[in-house]
């Protein structure tokens, strides 16, 4: 499943966020005719069809894998947290069958309607990240539901989908999203721009995903701020373990590089930065951060990967946002990106960042949450199937994924340089 | 008597896999087809079915998803039975899909016309076609047989018994038959090229007899193995007008594609894989899991029932128009012969 989940977040953020860089090519080719501009809805559209093909049969794998590995999990779960997943079916019902018309349609459907396929594409996909991301925000935070003797009664859907966790993580992750693949988009023509200085089409492509990336850059360490805030109040547990805070102090620093030591009980970081802990988490520098020691060591995450996680998304996210910056600063004040090789390099280099700080970030939140499946209700341990040799289908869905995602790789960079002869036998 | 609404919404359930199998089946059908092309006009046939499945069959696909959201949302319980019992052949299936699902995206926009490479993933794209609706045809087979059953949390019958046995195995033959025979008549109607259109309507006969034959051999096993389809079969009252149905729109179908009445055919096709499958939620009726979750034990609260249906309605508004321009757009109401 973590594997599972891991292949599949990758090829879904693509499936959202590639379609918004489709559909705003077509709209500038539509309102400029601007053939560069066709060329690139095109090219994009062919991409898109790949990635949302392999995301869609993956998503298909982890509906069923809800129950094949954690029955129990979905038991209890399905009639609580159901909703949001049957709103997310109708959202990529909708996403699935404007795609199909939006892809195979270019020459079959007015330019008009086209176009607007290709909206709906963008908002039927996004829409169902947000539901579930309502699912994954259920399990931090579960509402809607009352423990009566380890039975659960009054279930209330419409409470659990709203949990207090949602808006944020959904917020999170959607943004997360666009910086990836805006950032990711953006990296691959910026290279191409280095070996084919000043080239229409590149500077077209980069224009515009980077118009996508940079405003999403800066705001992902806001809606940042905003999760760890809602973590720090509800999982402080999650928080301690983010942040290596054992002791339970007024004041904490915040702590830069360096590993947590169970056994001492002590984060021996390489940096501190007194009292900006607090300062972040609570806005008032002298607020008290409760730390692992209040809690028993079988709550705890595993400390290690979780912090190792954190520090990486942290991390690059600020690097991002501040590459962000630095682009809207070039277009600011000229010669824009496209006129500067060293911000090229710079972005070329940046492409798979965004994608490594969403598998980080999705460690932070599902190791973050161990030992619980569902946080405070049931534990990881409890849920899993009866069923015996699970690493055999664990083999050998890993090795498919791996395999799949090499030959994704390979033909993507065959699509772009292909794509780039074409142009060029073109003239 | 106010309405019920665990059964409305294993109604529901029931229809949004009717219509997967009308639609996701064929597809599959299509892989089929794929596999055995043949004779001299193999590349064209490969051609038509991808040009016929290319637009459509990601959305067909999410019918299956569909029903598989609405199972555990509704009836977490039966979700959580069969996926325990099951586990082998639905994750054989599920490799199935990621893999067909895959090879096809990349043949199509991947490999160049006409490459070694485009032949490869055509190939994968084809075994897979048909190694998926077995299994699951498997599953529907255990399901049917009654062997979904747990005891003490785990499988009655085994991880491996549940379903590896002959009626199991005989539905999964099935069901890649029936899938042939809905593709093949089809195709039929999605092609102006007449010799295409005799190679699939030869082929669309072949599968009619070989649905007859497996329908036989299931029907006999049955006797011993699913002895509440058995019963249906022979021994309640309003199976008999149900049988003939399905019988005449089989004879029906055979006879028009005999008479080379295509549109007809196709209708005839999708009235007697209904009925096929009508007639096994029938016998399942009122059972997920003979004997223990009917449909109101396995089902979930109320209140969630009640948001399901709400969603399952207003999801319809927006689907159902946006399936038919999807349709609309690609042609697929064509009555042939233009």
């Amino acid at each position: 499943m973590a594997v599972s989940l891991a292949f599949h977040i990758v090829f879904a953020v693509i499936g959202i966020a590639m379609p918004v860089l489709m559909v705003a090519a077509d709209w500038r080719w539509q309102r400029t005719r601007d053939h560069v501009y066709f060329d690139l809805a095109r090219q994009w559209a062919r991409g898109t069809a790949i990635f949302f093909a392999v995301g869609a049969v993956s998503g298909t794998v982890l509906s069923f894998e809800l129950g094949l590995l954690w029955p129990a999990f979905m038991r209890h779960a399905g009639a609580i947290i159901g909703l949001p997943f049957s709103l997310e079916g109708v959202a990529f019902f909708t996403e699935a069958i404007f795609l199909g018309i939006y892809l195979y349609g270019f020459d079959r459907v007015p330019e008009k309607l086209h176009l607007a396929a290709g909206a709906v594409v963008v908002v039927s996909g996004t829409a169902s990240a947000v539901m579930v991301m309502s699912v994954n925000a259920w399990m931090n935070a579960p509402t809607g539901f009352r423990l009566e003797r380890g039975a659960i009664v009054d279930i209330d859907p419409v409470a659990a989908m709203l949990n207090p966790a949602w808006g944020t993580m959904a917020l999170h992750m959607v943004v997360g999203g666009f910086v990836a693949v805006g950032f990711g988009v953006a990296g691959i023509h910026a290279w191409m721009l280095r070996r084919h200085p000043g080239d229409r089409f590149h500077r077209a492509a980069l224009t515009l995903a980077l118009g996508m990336a940079a405003p999403a850059g800066i705001a992902q360490p806001i809606s940042g701020d905003l999760l760890a805030r809602h973590v720090v109040g509800h999982q402080p547990i999650k928080f301690a373990a983010l942040e290596g805070q054992f002791a339970t102090e007024a004041g904490a620093p915040v702590r830069l590089g360096g590993l947590p030591n169970p056994e001492t009980r002590r984060t021996a970081a390489i940096v501190e930065i007194p009292k900006l802990l607090s300062l972040l988490a609570y806005h008032d520098p002298n607020a008290t951060i409760r730390g692992l020691n209040e809690f028993p060591p079988d709550q705890w995450p595993p400390l290690v990967p979780v912090r190792i996680a954190w520090q990486l998304m942290v991390g690059l996210g600020t690097a991002l946002a501040v590459v962000s910056v630095l682009a809207l600063w070039c277009w600011w004040r000229p010669p824009g990106p496209p006129e500067r090789p060293w911000l090229l390099r710079l972005l070329a280099l940046c492409a798979p960042l965004g994608f490594i700080a969403i598998e980080a970030g999705w460690v932070v939140t599902e190791i973050g949450r161990q030992p619980w499946i569902i946080y405070g209700v049931m534990r990881t341990a409890d849920a899993v199937t009866p069923m015996p040799r699970l690493t055999i289908p664990f083999l050998a869905f890993t090795t498919l994924y791996v395999v799949l995602s090499a030959v994704v790789a390979f033909l993507m960079r065959r699509m772009v340089l292909r794509a780039q002869v074409e142009r060029d036998e073109r003239g | 008597m106010r309405p019920d609404l665990a059964v409305s919404i294993a109604f529901v359930m029931a229809a949004a896999l009717n219509v997967y199998v009308l639609l996701g089946g064929a597809d599959f059908g299509g892989g089929i087809w794929d596999l055995l092309a043949g004779g001299s006009r193999k590349a064209r046939q490969r051609s038509l079915i991808e040009h016929a499945i290319g637009p459509i069959w990601e959305a067909n696909h999410v019918w299956l998803i569909f029903v598989v959201v609405i199972l555990f949302t509704a009836f977490p319980a039966a979700f959580s039975s069969y996926m325990i019992t099951l586990h082998v052949p639905l994750t054989i299936a599920l490799i199935g899909i990621v893999l067909r699902g895959s090879s096809f995206a990349f043949r199509s926009y991947g490999a160049e016309e006409e490459s070694a490479e485009e032949h490869r993933w055509g190939r994968v794209f084809a075994v897979t076609s048909t190694v998926t609706p077995f299994m699951l045809g498997v599953c529907v087979g255990a399901l049917a047989a009654g062997r979904v059953h747990l005891v003490g949390g785990l499988p009655r019958f085994g991880f491996i018994g549940s379903w590896l046995v002959p009626f199991p195995l005989t539905v999964g033959g099935f069901t890649v038959a029936l899938f042939a025979f809905l593709a093949a008549v089809y195709l039929t109607l999605e092609t102006t090229d007449p010799e295409l259109r005799d190679d699939f309507r030869r082929r669309a006969l072949g599968a009619a007899l070989l649905i007859g034959v497996l329908a036989a051999v299931a029907a006999l096993l049955a006797r011993s193995e699913a002895p509440r389809v058995w019963h249906l079969l022979v021994a309640v009252s309003y199976a008999l007008p149900f049988q003939i149905a399905t019988g005449a729109a089989a004879v029906g179908a055979i006879g028009a594609l005999a008479a080379r009445r295509f549109a007809l055919a196709r209708r005839l096709a999708v009235l007697q894989a209904s009925c096929i499958l009508w007639g096994w939620f029938a016998s399942q009726y009122p059972y997920f899991l003979v004997p223990d979750l009917s449909v109101h034990t396995a089902a979930a609260p109320e209140r969630t029932l009640r948001l399901v249906l709400l969603t399952t309605i207003a999801g319809g508004a927006i689907v159902v128009p946006s399936f038919y321009l999807l349709y609309r757009t690609f042609n697929k109401f064509r009555e042939g012969n233009e």
